[in-house]
């Protein structure tokens, strides 16, 4: 364990070591110089780390009111971390769950953290946070012994409280014993930590500790921040990616009553003490525009991706693939392929800056408040450490709020007019300017032997990134390749794309399982049998025949008509295993999802109801990319421009989810918000193939589709 | 054309002067401080915004100021104002029925209309009832149980 202790009495100051400053620094800005233990922590996630940044990425204080703050660069945008980190804490430190109070996404009281995605918090967080907790305890029970005049073995933390249980009068509250004293220790790895029998509120079915203030209005999100004298802007937008502006005329904007306009070579933004009234001066600017011709659309997309011929990766590789093709019998060859999908949050884009001489505040939506904190420092000519990121809650991320262009507008007027700037996007923009999950292409070639096992696999991705597409089944021949990958690539995707809830995954597993499954028929086994029959993952295993019993109807070969679809993954360490029941009409081609059963094992669970609010939530979305979202664009020009053409699931959609959780309190918790959203596309795809015979290879499998195939 | 608009917002008595077209949403949000009613689309096609007007369920991203001259407009802030939760928001809380939360006043407020519209509803009422209402973090399923919840506790008395 790395562990650096110094216990002062105040009021004299830690000794200004250069590493310490930083420490200090935060010391005195979570106003803890009144005393407190805190415990500073670092991840072991080497993403997480930026250059010249304090070795501690998140902060646990026991403060002298004996309430516990944690500070933590991680925000909240509905997937319900301030709960379960909040669990986790109550449990190692011996609190009650409501002493706990989360600070995220604050930069000036937070140390830095790279972002909110991947699944990473409760991971990679989760038992860190613990250690720190457990290292605090330790402390506090050290702290007891000295107090009570007794040893600290058999002492017990409870309710905020140390007692000796022998002499239950013997007790000391964690406010008592911080009052005054100034305790430091930095977490790195080792700590043990309470064992799983001991924890008493992780594991708990808990409801979220925000959901008063978001059924009241209360919950503030950016663009519901007021400053005295701020202005609403809105920016002029090109009608397509890559136009240029060839002529401009804002006098009609100007003559409006309050209406700034700013102008700086091509870009032109309106403002005003309304939103409306900027949105009234924007639609009086006269503009014309040097429109490239489109080259690619969401028809050809997909030989525009192969024709790029982007450098290929070795994913992983075994045997050899030549000498599998030589024992098949049976060989497949099937090509894969998705469309380009929005993240749409409810939620647009919205920043507001605020520059008070040398120093601005910025409150942003965003899941990446430090990188948002550079975005913000770089256009107002500020050091980042004079400007604080202020992330309120969030809307809805889904990946898709990861940039910063919103902070950047938004900066760039408060600097030119000197007054605070808010800058929200509307619906439209939301969608222009969206990093779209990218449209993919996945070839696959497998082989049966004789035997009907798995001889080979061969398997090439173009766009749509690595993750889940290791394969987890026994097969001795194998070969995954990826290609290009999601990030935004200018030379390839006509606008941005990025990271989508289970970025890479849905494209691999749709393209995956479906494989799966044909051969499946192939070799004359239903399709659960021939998965089981294909692995020695145990582990898989086990999650497919939890999801399968509750599911409660056998399999039989597809297809049976009767509607039933499995898929199955591994999302970064965390198995699901889902079965839907649907059914198709067969003149309309449209499918009605009847029923979806949902097995998740993320190792140990730390908030029960998160976990199966995460996985009916990865369902019910899910259901759009799988059957009906689909950005149009013809070149650079984006088509759906709101929820009239771009269909998001709806209440009628809704099919009874049935969540499993598999206990598996033994493995460090993983995470559970994208996970069960990954094998959407392939169950509901097995299961059309199921009920009406028609193979389907591409997403979304819009009615129009089924009734073509 | 400015002219002054009175009308009853979450009990108070309230005017305001400004051009009559201006859209509600912005009103509430921008000259009144209500931000509790969200901007989603600006097309009525998301229900983010939706209030309750003389108790019927309008978008206010759609609704010009000047048409609730007169009326009584509730927004979230005011569906238990000083009092406590009405038994919809505290359904909502127990049953989890959201996760980011933007979509929840809009939510919130069109299950009100319903239940007051009809206190004993089915399962497939409240579907073809909130249909209209996009959430994109998948809340839906709680969602309908909260309200058929609600409607139990109410038991037709509405509040």
């Amino acid at each position: 364990m790395k562990k650096k202790d110094k216990i002062s009495t105040l009021p004299s100051d830690p000794p200004p070591s250069a590493s310490d400053i930083s420490r200090r620094d935060f010391f005195k800005r979570m106003g803890a110089l009144s005393g407190g233990v805190v415990v500073y922590i670092s991840l072991g996630d080497p993403e997480s780390w930026g250059q010249q940044q304090p070795d501690f990425n998140a902060i646990l204080r026991i403060g002298t009111d004996g309430r516990v703050t944690c500070f933590t660069g991680k925000i909240e945008m509905g997937q319900g971390i301030n709960t379960s980190l909040a669990q986790m804490l109550a449990d190692e430190l011996g609190v009650a769950f409501s002493s706990i109070d989360m600070v995220m996404g604050d930069t000036s009281l937070c140390p830095p953290d790279w972002g909110t995605f991947g699944s990473l918090t409760t991971q990679y967080f989760g038992p860190t946070l613990r250690k720190a907790a457990a290292e605090a305890r330790t402390v506090l029970v050290e702290m007891a012994a000295e107090t009570l005049h007794v040893s600290p073995k058999g002492l017990i933390a409870e309710n905020g409280e140390i007692f000796d249980p022998r002499h239950p009068e013997k007790r000391v509250t964690y406010a008592q014993l911080t009052m005054g004293k100034r305790i430091e220790r930095q977490v790195a790895e080792g700590t043990s930590i309470t064992s799983s029998s001991r924890r008493n509120v992780s594991g708990k079915a808990m409801n979220r500790v925000d959901s008063r203030q978001k059924v009241t209005g209360e919950a503030q999100y950016t663009a519901d921040i007021r400053l005295p004298g701020m202005l609403y802007a809105r920016f002029l937008r090109p009608p397509v990616h890559g136009a240029k502006l060839t002529h401009v005329d804002t006098t009609g904007a100007e003559r409006l009553e309050d209406v700034r306009v700013v102008r700086e070579g091509d870009v032109v933004a309106v403002l005003h003490k309304t939103p409306d009234g900027a949105e009234k001066a924007l639609g009086r600017i006269d503009a014309q525009y040097d429109t490239p011709e489109p080259t690619v659309n969401n028809k050809t997309i997909f030989d525009h991706l192969l024709d790029s011929n982007p450098p290929s990766q070795t994913v992983t590789e075994g045997g050899n693939i030549k000498k599998g093709r030589r024992l098949a019998t049976k060989q497949f060859e099937s090509i894969y392929y998705n469309h380009y999908v929005a993240h749409a949050p409810i939620e647009p884009h919205a920043a507001l800056v605020h520059v008070e001489g040398e120093k601005a505040t910025v409150w942003a939506s965003t899941q990446a408040p430090f990188r948002a904190r550079e975005d913000a420092a770089k256009t107002l000519g500020l050091p980042s450490q004079n400007i604080r990121v202020i992330t309120p809650f969030v809307g809805g991320g889904f990946g898709g709020k990861t940039g910063g262009q919103q902070v950047v507008e938004a900066a760039w007027l408060a600097k030119k007019t000197g007054r605070p700037v808010q800058v929200a996007w509307d619906r439209r923009e939301e969608f222009f300017y969206d990093t779209f999950r990218p449209a993919a292409v996945i070839k696959i070639e497998s082989g049966l032997d004789a035997g009907n096992k798995i001889t080979y696999w061969d398997y090439d991705n173009y766009f749509a990134g690595a993750r889940s597409s290791e394969t987890f089944y026994d097969i001795p021949h194998h070969r995954v390749l990826s290609r290009g990958g999601w990030r935004s690539n200018i030379k390839v995707h006509p606008f941005g794309t990025g990271a989508w809830r289970g970025p890479g995954s849905n494209t691999n597993v749709f393209a995956m399982e479906s494989q799966i499954d044909i051969m499946a028929e192939a070799a004359g086994l239903d399709p659960l049998t021939f998965r089981l029959a294909n692995l020695k993952n145990r582990r898989m295993s086990h999650i497919l025949r939890a999801a399968a019993k509750q599911f409660g109807h056998s399999f039989a070969k597809a297809p049976s008509k009767r509607g039933y679809g499995i898929a199955c993954t591994d999302y970064k360490g965390s198995y699901v295993a889902t079965i839907a029941e649907i059914s198709v009409d067969k003149t309309t081609g449209a499918v009605r999802v009847e029923r979806v059963v949902c097995a998740l094992d993320m190792g140990e669970i730390i908030n029960p109801e998160g976990a199966r609010l995460q996985i009916e939530g990865c369902v019910t979305m899910g259901l759009g990319y799988v059957l009906e979202e689909e950005i149009r664009f013809k070149g650079g020009k984006i088509l759906d421009e709101n929820f009239d053409t771009y269909s998001l699931p709806r209440f009628s959609w809704l099919p009874k989810i049935e969540p499993v959780l598999i206990d598996n309190p033994e493995m460090a918790p993983m995470g559970c918000g994208e996970a069960p959203i990954t094998p959407m596309g392939a169950v509901i795809a097995n299961a059309i193939y199921d009920a009406i015979g028609v193979r389907l290879f591409e997403l979304p499998m819009t009615a129009a589709r089924i009734r073509q195939a | 054309m400015i002219e002054t608009i009175a009308f009853k917002l979450n009990g108070q008595s309230v005017k305001v002067r400004c051009d009559s077209d201006r859209l509600l949403l912005w009103v509430l949000r921008t000259d009144l401080g209500i931000t509790g009613t969200k901007y989603g689309c600006g097309k009525r096609l998301c229900g983010a915004c939706t209030v309750l007007v003389n108790r019927k369920a309008v978008e206010s991203c759609s609704t010009p100021v000047r048409s609730v001259d007169g009326a009584e407009v509730i927004t979230i802030e005011g569906l238990a104002e000083d009092g406590p939760l009405h038994p919809l928001q505290q359904a909502f809380i127990e049953h989890d029925a959201l996760q980011c939360g933007f979509c929840t006043p809009g939510m919130v407020l069109k299950a009100y209309e319903l239940l007051s519209e009809n206190s004993d509803p089915s399962r497939d009422d409240i579907i073809s009832g909130m249909e209209h209402h996009l959430c994109r973090c998948g809340a839906h399923v709680r969602i309908l149980d909260a309200i058929l919840a609600a409607a139990k506790e109410m038991k037709g008395g509405m509040r």
